[in-house]
């Protein structure tokens, strides 16, 4: 069974990684019985399966998602949102108010205006049209404070680590609420802004060095030195 | 793209897989050719193809202008391609756009870089007064592969093409009754193949050009030479793919060039 | 004011080196940087010789305007693109003729190399800007373009390496410089896919013997291995410093 590669090494578009029964997984293409990267990644082998985690790509909507975008353009008893994706994405006025839309009585621009953002999840989307978005669950609407912080798709998965640890280390550290979309954008709300600077720092911290080993650890370990100079006026709820 | 058309396009590649092609051509056959030289009269030469259904005019200019500065002592070629918008319904009126631009520079090459016209005879006076050669091709009627069709009605443009006599005095050119013919010295003739599947084929009609994922244009000269080579399309060949078409262009370039260069 | 540069009389000595210095079958010296451009999708830079190249992708995105749009796949397009300055006697902004074809053969030779089909109606901008000239720049404009769209993230078949060859002084030569190219011979650039060991970018100038012809082919295919094995070293170097920093 020939692979090519040592665990989580580095390929790049075009590296011949397996050949024979494999499944070409992410970020794999597989011709004439060989598979190949189409991706700057780490190369992964899991049983016949191999697949490389993407160092950076775009993000691809996909149903179900979460995701934070921004109002481009205000249309007639709809919105374009912009969710960072290579097609711009449709929120009815219809979901947003609750019932059919009325161009007498609904003024748009007063609930959602160019500029915008909001947090929506994806309920529709195939390649012939654009993605459809809802606000109506819980969570979900016009974001009115915070800070956003924007990074590659790919390294969602490290922020919000395995079972959840790495986020949830951060949202204790920094007292901060921690709202991550899919698509790579990322809001961070605090009691203070020195506390979403602080998240924003380590979010940061975690995009650059996501393909290395032994990253909680480092984050938790500059996030609590950082904190020292804060002050330490924890809120006494949960 | 219309169901029919797709259909058409499988069995276009079906066939060349087995060697045949739906118009009867065997892979490496040209369509029938015409060629009528002197068809413009006001030009100092024209020629006309028709390669099939493809039709191509060119007419040629001699002006007098200024050498470039890095070759004072001789005379300037320029090419010109116009895919007017009568030849097809998908060309547009407006300035030129990448296809003709490509097919112009394709045919300016092989003029120029076989040493076609023998520019150094046409310094007026050195440095300062040549001879211009303006080469316009006329795209009449697009049924695929423009750029032989222009390269041989360039070509036999050119070897129709007649200077005036002048002669210099007291630093003015003055015009003398007569003509000569233009300087000619080498006769290149462009060869282009398409790629579908992997097989080449020479001369792709429209439809095959829809068809084909890549095109290889290779230009030789009277020694069998090559001084032009252009691929384009979105598709890639092999090394083995383009020699082998090298080989097939030099011969047929040979038979080619006995319409145009008579003896 | 018009400077005229006296062009020297023999381009490669008698033991075969070249004016600078470089065996016939040697590339000029090289250095490529990807992922400097800040609001570019992806970005790349190379320094080839004297050239000095940088390219930036933009998408897949929303096509502008809209009616040029493809239902099944991504709109590549190109534009190769010369700075006034980049040349001895000022070019004009203005697109010239050659900068057209270029920019339609970098085009077609980075094609096949992308996925396109996977975003439809989207598509998918290449800027090269040549800040420096000295001959072979659409072959730099290749390779630093093929970097840029990996560096975007965009789905990619394999990358595209470009050299050129070519006869100069009687000689058959790699990566010709502008003064080889007006001098020489023939000048051949090429482009090539490693994973289909095919090629995508072929155009020749000059005269060449069929024999000469394969071997000038097969000689820039050579030289484009070599220029690959470099955009692969570029692309993971800037991950490696990292991993390395950081794991001890």
């Amino acid at each position: 069974m020939p692979t090519f590669y040592e665990k989580r090494e580095i390929v790049t578009p075009g590296d011949l990684l397996a050949e024979d029964d494999y499944v070409a997984g992410d970020n794999t293409y597989k011709e004439d019985g060989k598979i190949y990267a189409t991706r700057v990644g780490l190369v992964q082998y899991e049983d016949r399966r191999v697949y490389v985690v993407a160092l950076k790509a775009f993000y691809v909507p996909s149903i179900g998602d979460m995701v934070i975008g921004k109002v481009i353009e205000v249309g007639l008893g709809s919105w374009l949102i912009d969710v960072r994706a290579p097609y711009p994405a449709l929120l009815l006025a219809s979901d947003v108010i609750g019932r059919p839309f009325k161009p007498q009585r609904d003024d748009l621009p007063s609930i959602l205006d160019v500029g915008d953002l909001v947090i929506a999840k994806i309920v529709a989307y195939d390649r012939t049209r654009a993605p459809l978005l809802t606000i109506r669950e819980p969570d979900l609407g016009k974001i009115e404070r915070g800070q956003i912080v924007e990074i590659t798709p790919t390294k969602i998965p490290r922020v919000i680590g395995r079972k959840g640890s790495m986020i949830s280390m951060l949202k204790q550290e920094t007292n901060c609420h921690i709202t991550v979309g899919q698509n790579g954008v990322i809001l961070v709300t605090g009691k203070s802004p020195k506390n979403e600077q602080l998240a924003v720092m380590a979010i940061r911290k975690i995009e650059e060095e996501a393909h290395t080993s032994g990253l909680t650890d480092r984050v938790t370990q500059m996030v609590r030195s950082e904190k020292g100079g804060i002050d330490e006026n924890v809120s006494k709820e949960s | 793209m219309s169901p029919t058309v797709r259909v058409k396009q499988k069995q276009i590649a079906q066939l060349v897989s087995l060697g045949k092609r739906l118009d009867g051509r065997g892979l490496t056959d040209y369509r029938e050719i015409q060629l009528d030289m002197g068809v413009a009269g006001r030009a100092e030469g024209s020629a006309r193809v028709r390669l099939g259904k493809t039709e191509v005019m060119v007419g040629t200019k001699i002006e007098l202008g200024e050498p470039f500065p890095d070759v004072p002592n001789e005379g300037v070629l320029t090419v010109n391609a116009e895919l007017v918008p009568l030849a097809s319904p998908t060309f547009e009126p407006g300035p030129p756009n990448e296809d003709s631009i490509e097919l112009a520079r394709v045919v300016d090459r092989g003029i120029r870089e076989s040493k076609a016209i023998a520019l150094e005879k046409l310094c007026v006076e050195p440095g300062k007064k040549v001879f211009v050669v303006f080469v316009d091709v006329y795209v009449l009627n697009h049924d695929g592969n423009l750029i032989d069709a222009s390269a041989l009605a360039a070509l036999a443009a050119l070897i129709n093409t007649k200077m005036p006599k002048y002669k210099v005095e007291e630093g003015e050119i003055k015009v003398k009754s007569g003509y000569d013919p233009l300087p000619m010295r080498n006769y290149p003739i462009a060869v282009t193949f398409a790629k579908i599947n992997d097989n080449i084929i020479v001369d792709p009609w429209l439809e095959e050009e829809q068809v084909m994922d890549a095109r290889i244009t290779i230009t030789t000269d009277k020694d069998g030479k090559i001084c032009a080579v252009q691929k384009g399309g979105y598709g890639c060949f092999t090394t083995q793919r383009i020699l082998e078409a090298a080989k097939i262009a030099r011969e047929k370039a040979q038979e080619l060039r006995k319409l145009v260069v008579k003896g | 004011m018009k400077m005229s540069r006296k062009n020297p009389e023999k381009l490669i000595d008698e033991k075969d080196v070249r004016l600078d210095g470089r065996g016939l079958n040697e590339l000029r010296p090289i250095k490529i940087e990807v992922g400097i451009l800040g609001n570019a999708d992806g970005s790349a830079y190379i320094e080839q010789g004297k050239n000095k190249i940088l390219a930036a992708v933009y998408g897949p995105r929303e096509t502008h305007p809209k009616h040029l749009a493809l239902p099944d796949r991504a709109l590549l397009r190109c534009r190769y693109h010369m700075a006034p300055f980049s040349v001895d006697e000022r070019k004009s902004p203005a697109p010239s003729r050659r900068e057209i074809e270029l920019s339609k053969v970098i085009k077609e030779s980075l094609e096949p190399a992308v996925f396109t089909e996977y975003y439809p109606r989207t598509s998918i901008d290449t800027f090269i800007e040549v800040l420096q000239a000295d001959g072979g720049t659409r072959c730099a404009s290749i390779t630093v373009a093929s970097l840029a769209l990996a560096d975007a993230g965009i789905p990619m078949r394999s990358l595209v390496a470009a050299c050129a060859a070519g006869k100069v002084d009687g000689r058959l030569v790699l990566d010709l410089t502008d003064l080889e190219d007006k001098g020489g011979e023939a000048d051949l650039p090429l482009a090539w896919i490693p994973n289909l060991n095919a090629i995508t970018l072929l155009q020749m100038d000059g005269s060449l013997t069929i024999d000469e012809f394969e071997k000038t082919l097969n000689m820039a295919v050579e030289g484009c291995k070599q220029i690959y094995g470099l955009q692969k070293e570029t692309l993971k170097a800037k991950y490696i410093t990292v991993k390395e920093e950081v794991e001890e």
